[in-house]
């Protein structure tokens, strides 16, 4: 049961950054789970079906918000290291280093590759969950990964793709 | 073939490495893309640095932190205040046949995802929590568990008329028990609850039953059932 909701929570408040609001939005979400119990047609995954359920309620928290959600520029101008000793040792430590960045991308970004990545969503999930087509997903993931290697660049770190 | 018609390809396979990595391609893309990279070191090495995404993007999930218990709660009280504006004998049934009903829609495919039999966990208890919360004392408030295991070891208990949802979730949790059946037909607003899914001896049973006995705030009254 944790797991689970663990699970649809992590998703939300990766796209919401705001705990509070995203325990709100769970309990949304699995309220409209019981209210919709009946409509579900296990033509997908149930995990699946709660993804999409969570992203619509989490896109709609941030439109109705007023100081909108961070856009990763923002993010990364607070996250901006000054080169004192301890920002150099952690320039140093490539998997911080790029956590950094998968947090600094943009909702759009971080959405897909969390949905990839963490949640083991396959292209036609995630093509459902986000309402885009398959050929899209793709992409989407494509300039996200691009997006995170450019972030790393300007950290000093050089992979060597794209 | 010549560069130029394998460079399509080779951008082809790139665009499926994350999903290899993440184990969700299909058999036949999945053999598709070894056979690439058994033969590509360049692309190879970019897949090294997907798998590298992929293990940090699982580290920084799982560094978030998780929901308090006041996000249960909260839905706890919505389900409590939609079941509460519902007319009162068909509440209960409504409530059951919808869960009752997702839970035989789930199909062996919905199945796979390691996590979805604790998705079913969560409506199942979910079903039952809300029955004891809800305390509709004139309905066979029972949302449809008949067919609820049989094997394994049980106990009868009765929460506490203070327990909250959270109370009973959090007490269930550490003992690993699961609701399975209740309100019983013996009065008393008394559930059925799963020890254990193998039949445990005696006295393990008699052990745990008085572990759950010393919890007061949580359980009025607790027993060993065959």
């Amino acid at each position: 049961m944790a797991r689970y909701h663990v699970r649809v929570f992590r998703f939300v408040v990766r796209l919401v950054r705001d705990e509070s609001t995203a325990e709100d939005l769970i309990s949304e979400v699995f309220l409209d789970v019981w209210r919709q119990a009946g409509r579900f047609e296990g033509r997908s995954a149930v995990s699946t079906w709660l993804l999409a359920i969570a992203r619509f309620k989490a896109l709609s928290a941030l439109r109705r918000r007023s100081d909108e959600v961070l856009d990763e520029e923002t993010a990364g101008a607070i996250e901006d290291p000054s080169d004192d000793p301890a920002t150099a040792l952690e320039k140093q430590d490539k998997s911080t280093m790029l956590r950094k960045c998968l947090a600094g991308l943009s909702a759009e970004h971080r959405e897909i590759i969390d949905l990839v990545y963490y949640h083991e969503k396959s292209v036609e999930e995630v093509a459902e969950i986000v309402g885009i087509p398959e050929n899209t997903v793709k992409t989407r993931m494509f300039y996200a990964r691009k997006r995170l290697a450019e972030l790393l660049k300007s950290e000093g770190i050089e992979r060597g793709w794209p | 073939m010549n560069t130029i018609s394998k460079e399509p390809e080779r951008h082809e396979i790139e665009a499926l490495l994350p999903w290899h990595a993440a184990g969700t391609l299909s058999r036949r893309d999945a053999d598709r893309v070894e056979q690439a990279l058994a033969g590509d070191r360049e692309l190879a090495r970019r897949y090294d640095l997907v798998r590298e995404e992929l293990a940090e993007t699982i580290h920084l999930n799982e560094t978030l932190g998780a929901p308090s218990a006041r996000a249960m709660e909260r839905l706890f009280a919505a389900i409590d205040a939609e079941e509460a504006r519902a007319p009162r004998r068909r509440r209960s049934v409504d409530f059951g046949s919808r869960i009752s009903e997702f839970l035989s829609r789930l199909t062996p495919r919905t199945l796979a995802w390691s996590a979805t039999a604790a998705a079913v966990a969560i409506l199942l208890q979910a079903a039952v929590l809300a029955a004891v919360m809800v305390k509709d004392q004139g309905a066979p408030s029972g949302p449809g568990l008949a067919s609820a295991p049989s094997e394994g070891s049980y106990a009868v208990v009765r929460f506490a008329p203070q327990a909250t949802a959270n109370d009973i979730t959090n007490f269930l949790g550490a003992y690993k028990a699961t609701l399975v059946e209740g309100p019983l037909n013996m009065g008393g607003q008394l559930y059925r609850i799963r020890l254990s899914e193998t039949k445990l001896p005696k006295e393990e049973v008699g052990k745990i039953v008085r572990q759950m006995q010393s919890e007061s705030k949580v359980v009025g009254f607790v027993a060993a059932r065959e």
